[in-house]
């Protein structure tokens, strides 16, 4: 168990819900360490328990057995130094772009001028300065999920959960996304546990791809992802990305024809 | 020509928007419609004047009361009568609701005596309000309040529990702590719904207070209503009745302006 800031530790976390005979395993047994700076993504079929586990990780859920530390520490309920971008759109639609991005540092009583600052920053970062104004009711779905993931960095989280945050979008939007999270995360490298079920996303996100069987959700394969950086979506044509591809949808496929 | 056909389409589309200027003249066709039909059965003698005034005669007296003032007393009287009634509810029935609609043990305790009392009808209560309180402006406050407190404190606490789980949840990963998201995410974000709440549950404080004086008060405009019936003076009931109209009119718009003021985000 590493003890620097940013790691985090999967600890044989098993997850079930339910009453008596309905009850169901969710999660049997997980366990892996997400080195410190590190991005790793989890995929799996849907239903394993992918998302469940983040919300672990998040503290925003209780793991029926095992633990988690982030950063050396257990976690027992959430907070600021594991930020989290949702799939659902979670924008606090009272606050304008600019007070969302802010939200954060509000809360850590950051001196205004400081706070103002990081925000122009990230505002900048998201290519949404010129809607610092406006309400989450006014943008599209893809700006909605750059200002949360503007949101969330801003914070300075030691770790970034993500879950399946360009689930929603169209493929147009969902590509210049991942560009956008390629050039945001090579400048900052923080720590990031990303699930997705789409495969393309996770080789070109990934420094390592983590695939979990279908319910109840295991550890299938761990694999490395060795492309150099900076990433491109180009890759996506190279022999190297197509054998990475074809080596986890093998993993993945068994895990599919159980489950239909 | 085109643009008839269009705006013939947009009439007879469902959902289908109109012209500010279209809905003006639909709206004044409707009062002028109605005042007119009011005018003709009247000025015509199709209808006695004992049971329906000439519009002038509730325009003469409308004058009338106002000169000498008692008018300005008796609307004042019903004014106060529902703003302290109403106010005192809303003060009490918003952070309860809240709290009722974020922690679920406030909810187990309070729900099941609220909609006991939510369901008995308030008039059934007024006895025992003119035994217990008299008939001063005490017991019309109290009825106002006892009718529109528990179904606000319902219909709060629903719009505080559809508060996306999410957005709680995001706001604990940016370091929100659970005491602060009752007033930091939840109040906020169930905002616009409370303030639909308030201006519903207005609607039934003006009905309750026009119960409470026609059963026991000595001033207001359902007081002097039902004086009016005595006499015989069908064109004061009118006059009552059109005040009362036009005061939920305006509070109504209050409440549309106020929700707009404080949540320009969810127009």
């Amino acid at each position: 168990m590493t003890n620097t800031r940013g790691s985090l530790s999967i600890q044989n976390v098993s997850l079930s819900y339910g009453k008596a005979e309905k009850r169901v395993l969710a999660l049997d047994g997980i366990s892996f360490e997400v080195r410190s700076n590190q991005f790793t993504v989890i995929v799996g079929p849907s239903g394993c328990g992918k998302s469940s586990l983040l919300y672990i990780a998040a503290g925003l859920l209780e793991a029926s057995a095992g633990g988690v530390t982030a950063s050396g520490r257990l976690v027992e309920a959430p907070g600021a130094d594991r930020g989290m971008v949702f799939q659902s759109y979670t924008l606090f639609p009272w606050l304008t772009v600019r007070d969302n991005i802010g939200y954060g540092l509000r809360r850590k009583s950051m001196p205004a001028a400081e706070r103002e600052a990081i925000v122009a920053r990230y505002l900048d970062e998201v290519g949404l300065t010129a809607f610092a104004g406006h309400y989450p009711k006014q943008l599209s779905g893809g700006m909605m999920q750059r200002v949360a993931i503007a949101r969330a960095l801003a914070n300075d989280p030691d770790i970034l959960l993500m879950d399946e945050p360009f689930g929603a979008l169209d493929s147009q939007t969902r590509h210049s996304m991942q560009k956008l999270l390629l050039r945001v995360w090579e400048q900052s490298q923080k720590t990031v546990a990303f699930v997705t079920h789409d495969i393309d996303e996770a080789i070109l996100l990934g420094d390592r791809v983590i695939v979990m069987t279908a319910r109840p959700g295991k550890v299938k394969a761990d694999i490395e992802i060795n492309i150099p950086r900076p990433r491109a979506p180009e890759i996506e044509l190279e022999s190297e990305f197509i054998s990475l591809k074809r080596r986890i949808l093998n993993e993945l496929r068994g895990e599919i024809d159980e489950d239909h | 020509m085109n643009g008839k056909r269009n705006l013939v389409r947009s009439f007879t589309t469902p959902f289908g928007d109109v012209p500010a200027p279209a809905a003006f003249i639909a709206a004044t066709t409707v009062w002028v419609a109605v005042l007119g039909t009011w005018a003709v059965a009247t000025y015509g003698g199709y209808v006695a004047d004992m049971f329906l005034p000439v519009p002038d005669a509730v325009i003469r007296r409308a004058w009338k009361l106002a000169s000498d003032g008692t008018l300005f007393v008796h609307l004042w009287s019903s004014v106060e009568v529902v703003l302290l009634g109403f106010t005192v509810s809303a003060a009490i029935a918003v952070p309860l609701g809240l709290y009722m609609g974020t922690y679920k043990i406030v909810q187990a305790a309070l729900e099941p005596l609220v909609n006991f009392i939510r369901y008995l009808p308030v008039t059934s209560l007024v006895p025992l309000f003119i035994l217990w309180i008299g008939i001063g402006i005490g017991q019309r406050i109290t009825v106002i309040f006892f009718g529109t407190f528990f179904s606000q404190l319902i219909m709060i606490s629903d719009e505080a529990r559809a508060v996306s789980r999410d957005l709680v949840n995001a706001s604990y990963t940016l370091g929100t702590t659970r005491r602060e998201a009752v007033w930091h995410v939840i109040f906020p974000a169930a905002l616009p719904g409370i303030i639909n709440t308030l201006r519903v549950t207005m609607g039934w404080a003006w009905t309750y207070l026009v119960v409470a004086e026609l059963v026991a008060a000595n001033s207001g405009l359902g007081f002097i209503s039902l004086k009016a019936m005595r006499g015989f003076q069908v064109d004061t009931i009118f006059l009552a009745i059109f005040l009362i109209g036009l005061l939920g009119l305006i509070t109504d718009m209050g409440f549309r302006l106020m929700r707009r003021w404080l949540c320009p985000w969810a127009a």
